[in-house]
């Protein structure tokens, strides 16, 4: 059992064995959660989100919904979900893409990537090994013309998910620490990770 | 197969010298091909018969470990759905290509290839030294998905014989192209027909082009390119 609170804008990681559970809590409301999952034995079998959307036929995850690999198996499953909708379209937050979406004057400011990168060393993990992941928490509709938006979370304070792990799994998490859009209602929070067999 | 040299391809596109061409294929049904292209090159590819699906991926062939990242992709312009002037995303904030050319308009950046593009990108991409874990995430062309309300997935197909589109490269690259059905078409049994890959010798977007200044995002990202390849050029 681990149970952990992790920090605003902090990473966090842990291999989570099969058939065990982890319980993610937004402990004050409105934070997004980015989430990269591998295969604990072979990285190079990965969270797949086309994989996953294409199996499920649909582009938001939620109960439900199984994660798989890019090989098409089963990493997680989503098996309690209290608010409904997340997103697995926009991936994460880097120092670059802040530059062409807020301006190079937010270069400097910390993000997803850098979270991923730090923690994934800790694994032998590197650039390569970030694909598109998922971002619990946040809610990014598509309009009937393709328009993306990044809009107000559904998520409250204490709202949870709960994934099981249908392989031996190692997650990567960021607790994102974008302050220039509302996917963390402009204001970085911590949450609360719990593994359970 | 490759028409070798390219300036031998009988038929060039309008205005394009055959001296210029740079590449030449035509590649058959669930096939696969790969080639570096030098920054400023003009690539079409045309969906000849009407059912060809090019999936796509894309690698900065001076450092291959900054690749297309399609989620970049779609949400720094804010658009889900690839076509004219939408610029194919690094996650370096630079530009690897920009679509110049598209008169098929159904395109598909958020379902992947599948097993069979899979299949076809690990070995295209070993001719480069690249390994399963560079494969990203792809695109594909000519076969367009739509997203409904409800998150689910609505199936566009082709918009006929004939449709091209025209990439250009905004760094040297590595391409990789395979031709295979949609992980999402419909049918039984879909039908994939050849996928023509015509290239040639061109210059990058320049900041006098409308596309350069066309959104302040994409701006930064052609300056963003223009930095790191002047610093290192």
């Amino acid at each position: 059992m681990i149970e952990q609170v992790v920090g605003a804008c902090e990473p966090w990681s842990a291999v989570v064995p099969a058939a065990s559970t982890l319980r993610i809590v937004d402990l004050e409301g409105n934070q997004a959660v980015d989430f990269l999952v591998y295969n604990a034995h072979d990285t190079a079998e990965r969270y797949s989100a086309p994989d996953t959307i294409v199996a499920q036929g649909n582009v938001f995850l939620t109960a439900g919904s199984v994660l798989r690999s890019n090989l098409g198996n089963p990493l997680m499953t989503v098996v309690e979900d209290e608010v409904g909708r997340h997103d697995t379209i926009g991936g994460a937050c880097s120092k670059e893409s802040n530059t062409l979406r807020y301006g190079h004057h937010t270069k400097h400011q910390h993000a997803c990537v850098e979270n991923f990168l730090a923690e994934g060393a800790k694994w032998g993990l590197g650039k390569r090994d970030l694909v598109s992941n998922i971002n619990w928490y946040m809610n990014v509709p598509i309009e009937e013309d393709g328009t993306l938006g990044i809009v107000d979370g559904l998520s409250a304070p204490g709202l949870s998910l709960t994934l099981r792990s249908e392989v031996d799994t190692l997650v990567l998490v960021s607790n994102c620490p974008q302050i220039n859009n509302p996917c963390n209602g402009f204001n970085p929070t911590p949450i609360r990770m719990i593994v359970a067999p | 197969m490759p028409t070798v040299p390219a300036g031998s391809w009988p038929e060039p596109p309008e205005g394009v010298p055959a001296s210029e061409l740079t590449w030449a294929e035509v590649i058959a049904p669930r096939g696969a091909t790969s080639k570096v292209l030098a920054r400023g090159t003009s690539l079409r590819l045309r969906d000849v018969y009407g059912q060809a699906c090019a999936h796509l991926l894309l690698y900065n062939a001076a450092e291959p470990w900054e690749r297309l990242n399609v989620a970049d992709t779609v949400k720094i312009p804010w658009q889900a759905y690839l076509g004219l002037g939408h610029p194919l995303l690094s996650d370096q904030g630079r530009v690897l290509a920009t679509v110049i050319g598209d008169d098929s308009g159904r395109h598909d950046a958020l379902c992947g290839g599948g097993p069979a593009a899979r299949a076809r990108f690990v070995n295209a991409a070993a001719k480069h030294g690249l390994e399963p874990r560079d494969l990203p995430p792809s695109v594909s062309l000519f076969q367009g998905v739509r997203v409904q309300a409800d998150g689910s997935l609505a199936w566009l197909g082709s918009a006929g014989p004939g449709c091209a589109v025209t990439l250009r490269c905004e760094l040297p690259l590595v391409v990789l192209l395979a031709d295979v059905p949609h992980p999402v078409d419909p049918r039984p049994e879909p039908e994939v027909t050849a996928l023509e890959v015509l290239a040639w010798r061109g210059e990058s977007t320049k900041p006098d082009d409308p596309l350069w200044t066309s959104t302040p995002e994409l701006q930064r990202a052609f300056e963003n390119t223009a930095d790191y390849w002047e610093a290192r050029a």
